[in-house]
């Protein structure tokens, strides 16, 4: 028995608009809201809603089963519900068929589990109940941002009650081992840890339409023979790749779209299932402890974070962010929350990478900025204002515990006069209610005392009224 | 292989980038082996680098018959020129020129620099070159710039040798578009006759297809380089400013876009008042821009130093944190190559031509004083960025040497001559 573990992403970030050191102080609204609309909505056009309707088809077409997963991150969800609402009608109906996983991720496509648990917990956490909210489904695997894992993160992963994670199957990491099993995390045992098959994936993904590869033109008949004959105890192929891959890096002409239709039919003739990640860690048994000392990634071709922290303008980037993230945590400031979101994004810092040749064109492909000190410039100058309005709630000089100390006082004062209020309130409303019983049970005894008197005072209590 | 060249500028004493780039790729050809270079100069003044090519002034080159003796000779110009070159050149003295002002030596005295009869100079050198094309033996002829193109012309035609030209500049980058029609003609002129045309830049090599109509395939660019910094000048002293200094170096004329960087300076100052902003060297633009700076206001953080050269240069460039060079068009401009071996963070225009082979610098177009104040701003501000600039800008600047550019000017010799 062999199965594919199909998961496509889908993050687009909150690009930021040309910002000068002018602005420092002055604009405290940091995006392109014009990029960003055209980019999200031609790639809706071109990609995520064909994906989307073929991957709907499928599952209703095989009866459920054909499964797959979906990673969306929140800041690419805002998006979708500001430009292309009814891709979010898509997914909800792929929700509904209750074949295709809704993964669990960090709300903002974050770097905040090689620096902050508290702020990658919190991430997580916000994430799951968007989900929740919107789609109605909850997951037990956790696939952190472009799959950055390492021994010192799955021991988060497991106490926020997460039961597999998803990570790269990296050469570097697996040596002689094989992706396509089930591992454990060597710091953390009960999670389960789900490797992706780079090599498959990527023959999608990156090679499909590449005519100097010598398998090409790919088949769904030739790749299915290809994970048919993989050996017969390794049961599960991990196929993750960008949603945009299908209509975007792949273009609907290369036939990716047909390529993905014909791949159940293929699979079913050679009894190859497809599973969601929660299956695959209820259905199969870790084989062995997978340590990872150092943060992998599925990026570039180091596979490690260096795509994102490889040289000192985005460490110094990223050292800035993050030195305020307890400050920002503390804040009530519902837009200055949304802000540090926002600019947490790996792709500013990604942006900002100096790599040469293949990496490099990669990097320079994605980035909306000509070269990484442009990058970086813009990044840092949209930076210093936002630490000029967290300074501005909270100045430097106060440090951070004594902060912490001071906002607990103020929160436990503000409970201790809602509660006062609260008490306040109950004690009028007795007070009032007492008075009320009182005055009734005093004209009660007045009526029996003198049931003789009663119509001339009516005409008082009457006056009274239209008095008052 | 035997190569005539023929230039007008030969370090120590430089006027421009001209006489920097030439003496850098003759040693760069030098330095691949098997090249005889005899380099024509106006007026050598005894203290040039001979190693690698063998230098001949202009102004010692007879072109009238003088009845002198080699004592005579040895005295008047041993120094610069042998006595035995002297008189093999006056056996090709190949018409009668005594009309012309010669000297009792019976040669043409060059100044070597840019005179207001400059075009006369120019027909002058022209006049001599076929004196020295007569004498020396030689495979192929090399122009460096406008001025010396009628003597490769002429050398071209008295022997019959493949002429290549060396486009350091165009009047088209020197003018703004304005060009000067007798210029113009005279490097019309010079590409027509020529057999093979080098440009400093792709830039250039656009500027020579389109502007002046030659055939792209006689059109290659060979990108300009540095000769690497001695230990004494990359540990010169200097005296750095509390503040952080962010400079200009070069002519201060409509081709550097002087004007742009005042403009750039004043957007800084407004948001940050640490910086100080040096326009050093001289030129025609230069009261201008003084009056400029006083009208913005900014005259207390904005220096003129004046025209700087040897040592002052580096020293400049030591002290200073970010060096910027908003020319409006630069055929290749070698100066912020010289920032960067200093380990000064570059700011260069998008229209000059070594913006083509540079990574880490950050490129601005020259009317874009936003970008350039935001670069700037960006530089002094966040020392990682100083920092990558800098360690990274020495490491890219350390790979571009001349003998990388001499080998591809070889080949091209080589394509020329059908070897």
């Amino acid at each position: 028995m062999k199965a594919i573990c199909f998961n496509f992403e889908i993050h687009q970030p909150m690009r930021l608009k040309h910002y000068t050191f002018f602005d420092i102080g002055n604009d405290h609204y940091y995006y392109d809201d014009f990029l960003n609309d055209d980019i999200i909505t031609r790639i809706a056009e071109r990609s995520y809603i064909p994906a989307a309707q073929t991957l709907l088809r499928l599952i209703n077409e095989t009866k459920g089963k054909f499964r797959c997963s979906i990673a969306i991150t929140g800041v690419a969800i805002e998006q979708f519900e500001q430009y292309v609402p009814e891709f979010i009608d898509l997914l909800k109906q792929l929700a509904a068929t209750g074949k295709c996983e809704f993964v669990g991720m960090p709300y903002a496509n974050s770097l905040a589990s090689l620096t902050d648990p508290e702020e990658f917990a919190k991430q997580v956490e916000v994430h799951a109940a968007k989900i929740k909210e919107m789609f109605g489904v909850t997951s037990k695997v956790l696939r952190n941002t472009e799959l950055i894992y390492s021994d010192e993160i799955a021991p988060q992963i497991a106490a926020m009650g997460y039961k597999g994670v998803m990570t790269e199957g990296a050469k570097h990491i697996l040596g002689w081992k094989s992706p396509n099993y089930v591992y454990s995390a060597a710091s953390a045992p009960k999670l389960k840890v789900l490797l992706r098959n780079s090599k498959l994936s990527e023959d999608i993904a990156a090679r499909f339409n590449d005519a100097s590869w010598s398998a090409f033109p790919l088949t769904a008949d030739k790749y299915i023979d290809w994970i048919a004959s993989t050996p017969a105890e390794e049961q599960i192929i991990n196929l993750w790749m960008n949603l945009e891959t299908f209509g975007g890096m792949q273009p609907a002409e290369t036939g990716i779209f047909q390529f993905l239709e014909a791949l159940p039919r293929f699979a079913e003739e050679r009894g190859i299932e497809f599973w969601t990640p929660s299956d695959a860690i209820s259905k199969l048994k870790p084989i062995d402890q997978l340590v990872v000392m150092h943060p992998i990634s599925c990026i570039d071709e180091a596979r490690d974070v260096s795509a994102w922290l490889g040289n000192k303008l985005q460490n110094e980037a990223f050292n800035k962010l993050y030195s305020v993230a307890e400050r920002v945590r503390l804040s009530d400031d519902r837009r200055l929350k949304q802000d540090y979101w926002y600019l947490q994004g790996a792709d500013n810092l990604y942006y900002m990478s100096t790599k040469h040749m293949a990496d490099g064109a990669a990097h320079s492909m994605f980035s909306p900025y000509d070269t990484p000190f442009q990058a970086f410039t813009n990044f840092m100058n949209v930076l210093a204002d936002f630490l000029v309005r967290v300074e501005e709630q909270y100045p430097s000089t106060i440090e951070n515990e004594e902060l912490n100390s001071l906002v607990t006082t103020i929160r436990n004062q503000n409970r201790e006069i809602e509660q006062l209020t609260k008490e306040c309130a109950t004690l009028r409303k007795n007070a009032e209610q007492y008075n009320i019983e009182h005055k009734t049970r005093e004209e009660a005894t007045a009526k029996t005392k003198e049931p003789k008197a009663t119509a001339p005072k009516k005409a008082p209590a009457k006056k009274k009224a239209k008095a008052e | 292989m035997k190569a005539l060249m023929f230039g007008w500028e030969f370090p120590p004493h430089i006027l421009g980038g001209l006489g920097t780039a030439s003496y850098g790729l003759t040693k760069g050809m030098w330095e691949c082996g098997d090249m005889d270079i005899t380099f024509v100069i106006p007026k050598p003044w005894g203290d040039e680098d001979r190693s690698f090519a063998h230098i001949i002034g202009a102004s010692q080159v007879p072109v009238c018959w003088r009845d002198v003796s080699r004592e005579y000779v040895e005295s008047r110009i041993g120094k610069v020129m042998s006595p035995d070159l002297y008189f093999r050149l006056r056996d090709h003295i190949y018409a009668d020129f005594n009309y012309m002002r010669t000297n009792d030596l019976g040669c043409i005295e060059f100044s070597g620099r840019y005179p207001d009869n400059l075009l006369e100079e120019i027909n002058n050198y022209s006049i001599m070159a076929g004196v020295v094309a007569r004498t020396i033996d030689f495979d192929i002829i090399h122009s460096h710039d406008w001025l010396t193109y009628p003597a490769g012309i002429h050398a071209k035609q008295v022997t019959g040798k493949p002429l290549v030209i060396h486009v350091h500049a165009t009047d088209y980058d020197r003018s703004r578009g304005n060009v000067n029609p007798t210029v113009f003609a005279i490097e019309k002129d010079g590409m027509i006759h020529a057999d093979h045309i080098i440009c400093v830049s792709n830039l250039t090599r656009q500027t020579v297809i389109e502007k002046y109509g030659i055939d792209p395939a006689k059109v290659t660019t060979v990108h300009n380089a540095v000769v690497p910094l001695s230990e004494e000048l990359l540990n010169v002293e200097c005296h750095k400013p509390k503040e952080k200094v962010v400079t200009f170096l070069g002519r201060i004329t409509m081709q550097k876009g002087p004007e742009y960087f005042v403009e750039a300076a004043a957007k800084v100052l407004k948001a940050n008042h640490n910086v100080r902003f040096v326009m050093a060297g001289s030129g025609d633009m230069m009261d201008k821009m003084i009056n400029l700076v006083a009208e913005r206001g900014i005259a207390d953080r904005f220096h003129f130093p004046g025209f700087m050269r040897g040592k002052q240069v580096y020293e400049m460039l030591k002290a200073s944190d970010v060096y910027i060079m908003p020319s409006v068009s630069e055929p290749f401009g070698i100066s912020p190559l010289e920032a960067m071996q200093m380990g000064c963070p570059s700011i260069i225009s998008k229209q000059s031509g070594c913006a083509e082979i540079l990574d880490n610098v950050i490129k601005t177009d020259y009317w874009d004083i936003d970008a350039m104040a935001d670069a700037i701003n960006s530089i002094v501000s966040y020392p990682a960025m100083y920092e990558t600039l800098r360690e990274d800008g020495l490491k890219e600047v350390a790979q571009i040497t001349w003998d990388k550019a001499g080998k591809k000017v070889i080949d091209i010799y080589h394509k020329v001559l059908g070897w």
